[in-house]
């Protein structure tokens, strides 16, 4: 369905009817939101729930070949590399989703 | 060579590199005063970035500010690195396709409306002159306390740096000054970290040495600090005093804050397209938290040493840093049982607690008491110089482009010349210098609290405007301005209220739901979003051309293909 909106290169993106080029869009916008829900899910378990809510509890166990009780290890060390990687992963999916719906800014410079 | 020659050094050697960048990297229209020409790589946009963001408060007062409040640091750690997780999912890609110059410039043209210009213009320039003050008395502090020279006369050299490359080579300038600022400031916070790792956990990475063992009682470090704190009287270095959903709320404000704060945010114009602005967040990011791991480390080893080399030890034969910074009075000794002794204890202690220690001086301190080279020493002091400037020129661009974009050039005087207006960015930057050399040489005793809550109005005003402009087609120019005013005043209501207003009663029992002021911006920022939706839904949907304009910040194509990279 998505295939036949997007298979254009880029003259042929112009003969796409402006409705055709607003379904795409739209349906571009609800996958992207959808990939936010996810990373923004990840985001806020490994802060405000392992790092804050639940810090206490998890400072029974030690973070694997370290001495560091684990809660404390989320909220000063774990939670800020995850951060790291969520933006690094949030790039590499947009920019994939970006090219599935053929809205990327093409390669140049 | 002695401390003094060497920081004396460093500190010229790395203000030559700053001026020798800003006489190259000149700006000649207003696209490269206010955003650098936008072609700026995403590298090294990132490293900018983070010595924009990272200022004088996270170099100097960070680490010693956890050292001091143990778990309860981890608002700061998480706070101020969470923030770029939601600028590069919600905000940077965004802004970048709209393509402004500034914040207001945003809030302005998606709102229809130049009272929400002037809103936003007020907010960005309240924000940032707080801030920038911050980081004058930080330049102030270092130069005071490492070249013995006036903190006055401190502040006026800061200040001629400053105006040299900011208001010569406006945002291309700074930039390219960040980018060198970051590799100093980074490499003087590491150098004596990595040192004292090594010595007291014998590994030379000091991520890791904060979870390893303590060399001296071959306990698990941290287990052996939490032994000291008990023997003392203060409470578990691990766990926190502070309440669960105070710690939620304050961490919640740092992290919204940061990503709704005008300085950071009008970084990510400067990049050629929306992918670069993405990727870019994630090297500021990257190059933050190098820092923000590392400090929790740092203030784990100070803490450490500095319970061992003073608690109990007697008055006559205490190290001569100690001597050096009593001078300053950061840190006081009053003998109050006439044993001799340094008696170092906690609230629960039986005894009485005879040493005062400042916060701020635990990163400055640190490589004297664990008796490093010199030249580490004065590494730092240059290292403290590069946080402070980077971070107070990124400010005072942010203050010089409201006035003479946002406010003249789309406000008040629009048929300006472009030359008049680069002309009237270069004055707003020369005073705006001026303004913040005077708060940090007469600094207001209000200054470092106001910076903390920079962030809860930053969160209770630009965000959910800036956030709803992209996310909800429906919100309209009535629900984010009274959105932004009724979060913004409520935030500062709070905050009056219990600091200056009624001090007394600044205590848990007396605050709402037991959230602190510091933690308030993040309730102020939930009503800014139900006023605004609520009043978006009454109010009559935003006209065709500002629908067509979201739309088309949505999707990435069509940023701005002509830009080159210049470097």
């Amino acid at each position: 369905m998505i295939e036949s909106f997007s298979n254009g290169q880029e003259g042929v993106q112009h003969s796409v009817t402006d409705q055709g080029t607003a379904a795409r869009h739209a349906e571009y916008w609800r996958r992207n939101i959808r990939l936010l829900g996810a990373l923004l899910m990840v985001w806020f378990v490994v802060s405000y729930l392992c790092g804050i809510v639940f810090a206490e509890a998890l400072n029974a166990f030690t973070l694997p070949f370290s001495n560091f009780p684990l809660g404390f290890w989320f909220a000063q060390q774990g939670a800020i590399y995850v951060f790291v990687i969520l933006i690094f992963v949030y790039v590499k999916l947009m920019n994939d989703l970006d090219q599935e719906f053929d809205v990327d800014e093409g390669e140049g410079a | 060579m002695s401390v003094q020659t060497w920081t004396f050094l460093l500190v010229a050697a790395s203000f030559a590199l700053y001026i020798g960048i800003a006489v190259w990297s000149r700006a000649s229209s207003t696209k490269d005063f206010y955003v650098a020409g936008g072609g700026v790589s995403p590298l090294a946009n990132g490293m900018a970035t983070a010595a924009d963001w990272m200022s004088a408060a996270s170099f100097i007062s960070m680490a010693g500010l956890i050292s001091f409040m143990g778990y309860d640091g981890s608002v700061y750690l998480m706070g101020w690195t969470g923030g770029y997780v939601l600028l590069a999912l919600l905000l940077a890609p965004y802004l970048r396709k709209y393509g402004a110059f500034t914040v207001p410039d945003f809030v302005g043209d998606r709102y229809y409306s130049q009272l929400a210009r002037i809103v936003a213009v007020v907010c960005a320039i309240f924000v940032s002159f707080t801030y920038v003050a911050g980081q004058m008395r930080g330049v102030g502090i270092v130069f005071g306390r490492f070249l013995e020279v006036d903190v006055n006369v401190g502040v006026g050299i800061g200040m001629a740096i400053v105006f040299f490359y900011a208001v010569l080579g406006g945002m291309k300038g700074i930039t390219y000054t960040q980018v060198a600022q970051y590799c100093v400031l980074i490499f003087a916070f590491m150098v004596p970290a990595i040192f004292l790792s090594l010595m007291i956990t014998g590994t030379p990475i000091p991520q890791f040495g904060l979870g390893g063992v303590d060399q001296a009682s071959g306990m698990p470090l941290l287990e052996r600090l939490n032994g000291l704190h008990q023997e003392l009287g203060f409470g578990p270095y691990t766990s926190g005093t502070k309440s669960t959903l105070d710690v939620f709320f304050i961490t919640a404000a740092l992290m919204v804050g940061t990503a709704g704060l005008p300085h950071v945010i009008i970084r990510f114009y400067t990049v050629p397209r929306v992918r670069d602005a993405r990727i870019s967040v994630g090297w500021a990011l990257l190059f933050i938290s190098l820092l923000y791991t590392t400090a929790p480390a740092v203030a784990v080893f100070a803490r450490t040493n500095l319970i061992n080399s003073v608690q109990d030890v007697p008055y006559s034969s205490v190290p001569e840093w100690f001597t050096k910074w009593e001078d300053t009075g950061l840190i006081s000794f009053d003998d109050a049982n006439g044993d001799g002794r340094i008696q170092y204890v906690g609230p629960e202690s039986p005894l009485t607690n005879e040493l005062t220690v400042d916060r701020d001086i635990m990163v400055l301190a640190n490589p004297e008491i664990a008796n490093l080279p010199a030249w580490v020493i004065g590494l730092v002091a240059a290292g403290g110089l590069a946080a402070a400037l980077s971070t107070a020129a990124g400010l005072l661009l942010v203050i010089s482009s409201a006035v003479s974009h946002d406010l003249l050039k789309r406000s008040l005087m629009p048929e300006i010349t472009e030359k008049q207006e680069l002309m009237a960015a270069r004055i707003a930057a020369g005073v705006a210098v001026f303004v913040a050399g005077y708060f940090g040489m007469n600094p207001p005793g209000f200054v470092a609290q106001v910076v903390a809550f920079a962030f809860g109005l930053a969160a209770s005003s630009f965000f959910p405007a800036i956030i709803l402009g992209i996310f909800s087609k429906r919100t309209t120019r009535e629900g984010a301005i009274l959105g932004m005013v009724s979060g913004i005043t409520f935030t500062a209501a709070y905050i009056v209220y219990f600091n200056f207003v009624n001090p007394g009663a600044n205590s848990a029992d007396n605050w709402w739901f037991g959230i602190s002021p510091e933690g308030i911006g993040t309730l102020g920022m939930l009503l800014n979003f139900t006023v605004t939706m609520v009043v978006s839904r009454m109010t009559d949907e935003p006209p065709e051309e500002v629908q067509t304009l979201v739309d088309s910040i949505r999707v990435p194509r069509g940023a701005g293909e002509a830009h080159e990279f210049s470097m």
